[in-house]
């Protein structure tokens, strides 16, 4: 791929790209300025393309000396204006944790993709898994929302990739996209619109007057506008417990009301962060429920489902946390079984099972990790359970 | 009730305009050294503003900490101004100067943060050459934290977590930054504030990666289990010190008994990070 690379900011047209070129190519587009990554495989070709393209479109890329220093440069540099991003894999979106946290509380707008691979620990590096899913949920200490996506081809990675830098400017926080070995190493085709097509969103600056700012005041969304190092605001942002002036305040009301904050501006705005892909969920009896890559597994278990008269339907989860709660209730109150797909042992099916609430019996066609699950056994479940 | 002496309240402070009031009273000790350090960082930044050169601009300043107790000077100073997680204040900056090189990076934190778990950025943003300036304040422990050992504490030393002595060396912080590829190295101790502001003045100046390691009492921590009232360790700043600019780097280790070599080590020009990135990277 490297060597198609242009001077243009958005490489309009048809490409056969793999799903780690198509995550850079999307970062492009959707305006990324920024990189401050670690190689690891098999993220390493997101930072490898971008450390190409982003100067020769007046970006910046480092290679830090680790995980902690990339994202944590990430977020300086968010703060001095510029859209971010780094890209890691498991072992790497361990040592993220702490900069992760940082992130949400200071409310610092960014992207962080985890191309995942089994673990634990050093695990499979070059094979596929799904398992850093709850990870992405609680990884760091403390309560706390997140935005995370799951992509499965490499033309939605590029799509996913602008649409988590556009959540991450309108609601200031890090976005995690969760992509996997497998879609991440494959090569599939990718269109890419013209520039003026994409849609891209830009934080929102503060223009009035200067002394009488709060850093962290939210507008009607529940979002703060933010100036950038520099802007002569003389912000003062920290990790502690803050006021709505960015002001440290160690009492238990200050973290009250810091916690409503940074959680009402997700839990409120949940239908406009939620992306889900309904098929044939209408006349479903049974229902299965996927994300990246094991969606494709469960694409052609439908289709071999539906061809032996097994009424089966798919729900694709894109968002996967904030998750999609109402959807799942709805729907187990109307079929005979639900069966999350997954190359884990099962982090997603526990959530599904809390939201089936009984109503609805939850089982889990999972996988310890390192390659895909075929069809065959979503079948051989569903056919199991009906 | 006759306070003759007492400074009056409503009096302004030269460097009220460069400290957040609405923040004070601040939480550092009694006889600590952090806030003479902060100050002479204060005049030294109106100084360079004052004379408007290299096209300073107060609102470009902008300071970055760690964790500990060094590390709230982010908090107190009326800039643009983070106050980042534990070690992590040079990968901050990092990004923060890399992404607008307009602004003039200050890193200001304490030992531990800066070379026990931020030891390794900082040798990585030496190395690069990333234009900012590093103020360490060495109180050779962690007082936020109630006075453990740190990677500064001497041999032998009494802390915490070495009740019968610490058993292991410390880092010559001017040997590293030196080894390690800082264009400007100097050492100096809270007594020596002209000294001190002069070469934060020169760092800020300095066109690349500008380290200044500022010894300063501890007592409430390091003091008091080392047997060194809050004024003999001035004492000690005092007597034990010799300035010696242009020192060679591996003769700068702590020792009492033959004393403390401050001054001026490094004061080098080669090409930043951003200038050799642009020339490869930016070819027109
Ligand atoms: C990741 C992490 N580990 C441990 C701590 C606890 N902690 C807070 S400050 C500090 C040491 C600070 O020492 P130093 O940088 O020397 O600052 P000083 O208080 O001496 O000025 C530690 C270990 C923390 N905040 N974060
Ligand atoms: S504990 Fe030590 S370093 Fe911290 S404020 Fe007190 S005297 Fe200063
Ligand atoms: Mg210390």
């Amino acid at each position: 791929m490297t060597e198609n690379t242009t001077e243009s900011r958005v490489l309009t047209g048809e490409h056969f790209m793999t799903g780690d070129i198509a995550c850079a190519e999307g970062a492009l587009a959707a305006g990324c300025r920024f990189f401050g990554g670690y190689p690891i495989t098999p993220a390493t070709e997101i930072a490898e393309q971008i450390s190409l393209r982003l100067p020769r479109v007046g970006g910046t890329f480092i290679q830090m000396e680790d995980e902690i220093a990339a994202l944590t440069s990430v977020l300086g540099a968010s703060w001095a204006g510029l859209k971010s991003m780094t890209a890691t894999s498991g072992p790497g979106f361990s040592l993220m944790m702490e900069a992760i946290g940082l992130g949400l509380c200071t409310e610092t707008p960014c992207v962080i993709v985890n191309v995942q691979r089994a673990g634990p620990s050093t695990g499979l590096p070059t094979q596929g898994a799904q398992a850093d899913m709850m990870q992405a949920r609680w990884g760091s200490h403390g309560d706390y929302e997140i935005i995370v996506l799951a992509p499965s081809s490499p033309q939605e990675i590029f799509y996913q990739t602008i649409t988590a830098f556009n959540l991450s400017e309108t609601f200031r926080l890090p976005v995690i996209i969760m992509t996997d070995e497998i879609v991440g190493h494959m090569s599939e085709k990718v269109i890419i619109p013209e520039a003026g097509k994409i849609e891209t969103v830009n934080r929102l600056r503060p223009k009035g007057r200067k002394d009488r700012f709060k850093l962290f005041e939210p507008d009607p969304n529940g979002v703060a506008l933010m100036p950038a190092a520099g802007d002569g605001y003389k912000i003062h942002v920290t990790g502690l417990t803050h006021d709505e002036k960015g002001y440290p305040v160690m009492t238990v009301e200050a973290q009250a009301e810091m916690m409503a904050r940074l959680t009402g501006k997700i839990r409120n705005n949940i239908d406009r962060i939620i992306q889900t892909e309904e098929l044939f969920l209408d006349d479903a009896e049974i229902v299965f429920i996927s994300y990246g890559v094991s969606s494709r597994t469960c694409l052609e278990a439908m289709a071999m489902a539906r061809s032996k008269g097994i009424r089966a339907g798919f729900l694709r989860l894109i968002t996967i946390w904030p998750f999609p709660d109402d959807q799942i209730r709805a729907l187990a109150k109307r079929v005979k079984a639900l069966i999350t797909v997954e190359i884990n042992l099962g982090q997603i099916h526990r959530e599904v099972k809390r939201c089936a609430e009984g109503k609805a019996p939850a089982y889990l066609v999972g996988h310890p990790g390192g390659t895909v699950i075929p069809p065959e056994r979503v079948l051989a479940m569903a056919e199991e359970v009906l | 009730m006759a306070s003759v002496n007492r400074p009056n309240k409503q009096q302004n402070h030269p460097l009220d305009d460069l400290i957040r009031k609405d923040r004070i009273p601040h939480i550092w000790c009694p006889g600590c050294g952090i806030g003479t350090i902060f100050a002479s960082c204060l005049t030294a930044i109106k100084e360079c503003v004052a004379t408007g050169k290299n096209g300073f601009d107060l609102d470009k300043f902008v300071m970055v900490s760690g964790i500990g107790c060094s590390g709230r000077a982010a908090g107190y100073v009326k800039l643009d101004s983070f106050h980042t997680t534990h070690g992590r204040a040079i990968p901050f900056a990092t990004g923060l100067k890399l992404a607008n090189r307009d602004l003039n990076v200050i890193v200001f934190s304490g030992d531990g943060d800066l070379f026990a778990i931020g030891g390794n950025h900082f040798i990585h943003a030496a190395r690069r050459n990333i234009n900012i300036t590093v103020i360490c304040v060495n109180n050779l422990n962690y007082g936020m934290t109630g006075g453990q050992v740190a990677a500064t504490t001497p041999y032998n030393a009494k802390t915490t977590t070495t009740p019968a002595g610490n058993a292991e060396n410390p880092f010559s912080l001017p040997l590293l930054a030196y080894a390690s590829g800082a264009t400007y190295v100097a050492r100096w101790t809270m007594l020596h504030t002209r000294d001190l502001t002069v070469s934060i003045n020169e760092a800020l100046s300095k066109k690349g990666f500008s380290f200044i390691e500022v010894l300063s009492p501890c007592p409430v921590n390091y003091g008091r289990r080392n047997k060194e009232k809050p004024l003999e360790t001035l004492k000690l700043y005092q007597e034990k010190s010799i300035i010696k600019n242009g020192a060679d780097p591996s003769e700068l280790d702590i020792d009492m008994e033959k004393g403390i070599i401050l001054g001026k080590f490094v004061d080098i020009d080669k090409p930043t990070h951003s200038e050799k990135y642009d020339k490869l990277y930016r070819i027109e």
